[in-house]
């Protein structure tokens, strides 16, 4: 089968180009492709076919990955709208948004300090994941509405978030490996 | 031998329609081989009928080689030509040895750089060498009992194999004249024999704890399509170190000294093995330990005795499940079943605390010694293209993370750890200097920030590239990593399309106890690593700014006033001392005064460059 790597992620697995996706139908698309360009289809084909099949596989992963994970998904829909985002340029100015970031990372910081840290983490990780929540709300109404410029805001706020889950990860691990001694 | 050979029933009569496959569990301690025969896969056993085959080789005085059983009697007997253990060596170099030497303790040949040869009365041997004799071994079982000459294989490696190791591995393959159509994760093994045996649906998580190595796979299972979602697992943790604890405790209980001879600490330790086993079926076990040729220490140990001095180790294993379920995105209740796989896993306390952890029993009624052989036959069936129609789909990921050296000494990941494979990703790089003619690559895999933290694989140069301002190349580097997990990089200069391209292969990898230490250093050197990330990455970024201004106003000074010339030095003044401080927040800010005060100086340069560089083109070909 051959790949058309010119059509953008969306095209690829058939759904429409708009935030909201079916999960079920991008994991049933993408079983679909796999199932036929998968390099495990090709174990007794010649090596230029199974060098394709590395190379289409890798691909349709990489769209899957795109689409399957909100953030990436909300960055790649505003590239194929040749909207530019240089986040390693560019930072988001909304001054309260910067403010309730500044005060998370404090709260991330004093986890330690809570008489039940764990919990304290908890409780911080899912009022992160709420915020999260809201920031993708707002990026997919600007964006359905066609309102780049405020959908690019928001996407540069991803970073911020990116950051925060890291750091809330890394945290857990630390506080459970202190429990396990 | 064509002639000679009778189909079975339900066998196909043309050997081309059915090509024999099998697939291989090439263990630390055991090895099997199993094939599907009449639709059923089965591990083969040798002549006396047994199915697990030592991962053990005899150098004798003289014949050829001798592999398993028969090997192992030499153990205590010609210790020094008698390998076992090897696979702790695959993919490892020379200078790994002090980590891993002090199991596996054989006559090493001195050396530096390269592959580690180990010194026998046959002559010099590799750890590659040794597990092709165990390979070869294997295949001459497997066609003995199907009757003819072996098409190819599935060999199956674990989960945290980085890429040294499975190179290795599949040149052993190649020693044993094996052609491998595929390195398999075992336990993503171990969940296809599950999978199509119990026919479930949903996500689940494969517990293999062998006799040194301990790996955690979750995977969703879901018609056919088998999706590992995380990997993670521990490389130096296994039954052998159940071992050590137990002989510790036997040690202090009969008052024998810690650095008790060579030979005797062998003897302990297989009696510690044996008493462990020996609880597995009850509740305590009799010991009896020689002081001296005529005096012995006897005493007793019970089962909990025993789980504490494992706690502690089962400990580490439940870690590195929770932080697989973190990367899985799945709580332990989204778990359906827990599958579990390796000889270690018989100990009673193991599946009590996994039980534990997940919230249910786990599955113990898989024959935890043949599953990852079983799956891996049937992986090999469908790749040998017996099943035409078969909808298996194995969607596997690599374990660790892959990323390239960036200046001052810190790692940037090109492709993070559980990623599915196969998987192609690209990076845009740039010179630094002005007239930048070439760029030294340097391939790094782990979860460290630092490059020195983490394993090496491979470095290479991209030479070539025309001269241009600092900033103005874009070598574009893509990392490319197979279905085996078996990485290739390439590099190339956009601009001038110069290009440059290795297959990483390296000579040695990852050692078990730096793959061990970098998993549990990155989590307790998080907050250290954060800051001195920082710090480094705005010296960078200073010592960049500062080159950069230096050689632009060595260049085009006179694009500048007085005035304009003596803001820019006292900015540049103020930034090389800031760099020299340990406050990345300063140097920050500095760079950002430094980047104000040039801003004009930048833009009226670049009008230059870019006039002369079109000098001579018509204006639509830059476009
Ligand atoms: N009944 C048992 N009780 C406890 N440990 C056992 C038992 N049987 C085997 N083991 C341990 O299992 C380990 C070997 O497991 P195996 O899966 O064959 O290893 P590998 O995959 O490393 O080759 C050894 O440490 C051995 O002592
Ligand atoms: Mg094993």
């Amino acid at each position: 089968m051959d790949l058309d790597f010119t059509r953008n992620y969306f095209e690829l697995f058939g759904l429409p180009q708009q935030f909201r996706v079916d999960d079920a139908a991008l994991m049933a698309a993408y079983r679909a492709l796999q199932s036929e360009l998968h390099p495990d289809r090709f174990a007794q084909s010649d090596d230029q076919a199974r060098r394709l099949a590395v190379q289409g596989a890798s691909h349709v992963n990489e769209a899957y990955a795109t689409l399957k994970d909100d953030g990436r998904r909300a960055r790649y829909l505003l590239s194929l709208k040749g909207t530019v985002v240089d986040e390693e340029k560019e930072s988001a100015h909304d001054p309260q948004f910067l403010l309730d970031q500044m005060e998370l990372r404090e709260a991330l910081e004093e986890v330690d300090q809570a008489a039940d840290p764990l919990a304290a983490l908890d409780a911080l990780s899912r009022d992160i994941e709420m915020r999260y929540t809201q920031m993708l709300a707002a990026f997919e109404v600007a964006f359905e509405s066609n309102n780049l410029e405020a959908a690019r805001q928001e996407v540069l706020k991803l970073r911020f978030f990116d950051r925060l889950r890291e750091e809330v990860a890394r945290i857990s691990e630390r506080l459970e490996d202190q429990l396990l001694g | 031998m064509a002639l000679l050979q009778i189909s079975e029933p339900g066998m196909s009569p043309d050997p081309h329609l059915h090509r024999l496959a099998v697939g291989i569990d090439l263990g630390t301690t055991n090895s099997l081989v199993a094939t599907v025969r009449n639709g059923v896969a089965e591990t083969l056993p040798d002549e006396k009928g047994r199915h697990l085959m030592p991962s053990v080789v005899h150098y004798p005085d003289q014949g050829p080689p001798q592999v398993g059983q028969e090997a192992r009697g030499y153990s205590a007997l010609d210790p020094l030509n008698t390998l076992s253990s090897v696979k702790r060596l695959m993919g490892r170099g020379v200078s790994d040895l002090k980590t891993v030497a002090g199991h596996v303790p054989y006559d090493f040949v001195p050396g530096d750089g390269g592959v580690p040869r180990i010194r026998t009365r046959q002559g010099d041997v590799t750890p590659v060498e040794v597990s092709g004799e165990i390979l070869k071994a294997l295949r001459a079982r497997a066609e003995a009992s199907l009757g003819g000459e072996l098409e190819g294989a599935v060999i199956t490696v674990p989960a945290y194999f980085d890429d040294a190791q499975r190179q290795a591995t599949k040149d052993a393959a190649r020693l044993a004249g094996m052609n491998v159509y595929r390195l398999l994760n075992e336990p993503t093994a171990a969940a296809i024999a599950y999978g199509l045996d119990k026919g479930q649906e949903g996500v689940i998580a494969v517990f293999d704890l062998g006799g040194g190595t301990f790996d955690i796979s979750i995977l969703r299972l879901n018609k056919g399509v088998f999706e590992v979602l995380a990997t993670g697992g521990d490389s130096a943790l296994g039954g052998d170190d159940f071992d050590r604890a137990i002989a510790g405790w036997m040690m202090q209980e009969a008052g024998i000294e810690g650095d008790t001879g060579h030979h005797r600490m062998r003897q302990l330790m297989m009696d510690a093995c044996a008493v462990k086993e020996a609880l597995s079926e009850r509740e305590e076990a009799r010991l009896k330990v020689a002081l001296s040729d005529s005096d012995y220490w006897s005493g007793c140990i019970t089962c909990e005795q025993m789980n504490c001095l494992i706690d502690p180790l089962i400990n580490k294993t439940l870690a590195a499940c929770r932080r697989a379920l973190r990367d899985a995105k799945v709580k332990p209740e989204d778990i359906l079943d827990v599958v579990m796989v390796g000889g270690s896993t018989r100990v009673p306390r193991v599946r009590e605390r996994v039980g534990e952890f997940f919230g249910r029993a786990p599955r113990v009624d898989i024959d935890p010694d043949k599953v990852v052989a079983v799956g891996a036959a049937l992986q090999a069936d469908i790749l040998a293209g017996n099943k035409p129609g078969d909808e298996m789909l194995l969607l596997d990921v690599i374990p660790l993370s892959l990323g390239i050296e960036t200046m001052g000494g810190l790692v940037e990941h090109i492709i993070p750890r559980n990623t599915t494979i196969p998987v192609s990703r690209a990076q845009e790089f740039t010179t630094f200097k002005d007239g930048q003619n070439a760029m030294a690559l340097h391939v790094i895999q782990g979860e460290r920030d630092l490059v020195d933290h983490n394993r090496s694989l491979a470095r290479f140069t991209l030479s070539g590239i025309p001269s241009m301002v600092a900033g103005a190349a874009r070598v574009r580097v893509t990392y490319q990593v197979d279905a085996d997990g078996l990485l290739s990089v390439n590099a190339r200069e956009m601009v001038s399309g110069v290009q440059s391209s290795i297959e990483v292969k390296p000579s040695y990898g990852l050692t078990d106890n730096e793959i061990e230490t970098m998993l549990t250093d990155s989590r307790s050197h998080a907050q250290e690593d954060m800051l001195a990330r920082r710090l480094r990455e705005q010296q960078v970024e200073a010592d960049r700014v500062l080159e950069a201004l230096d050689s632009a106003l060595g260049a085009d000074s006179e694009l500048l006033s007085q005035d304009e010339l003596k803001d820019i030095r006292d900015a540049r003044e103020q930034l090389a001392a800031a760099r020299e401080g340990e406050d990345h927040e300063a140097i920050a800010l500095a760079i950002k005064g430094l980047e104000r005060a040039s801003e004009d100086f930048v833009a009226r340069r670049m009008d230059q460059s870019v006039r002369k560089a079109m000098s001579g083109h018509r204006v639509e070909e830059f476009e």
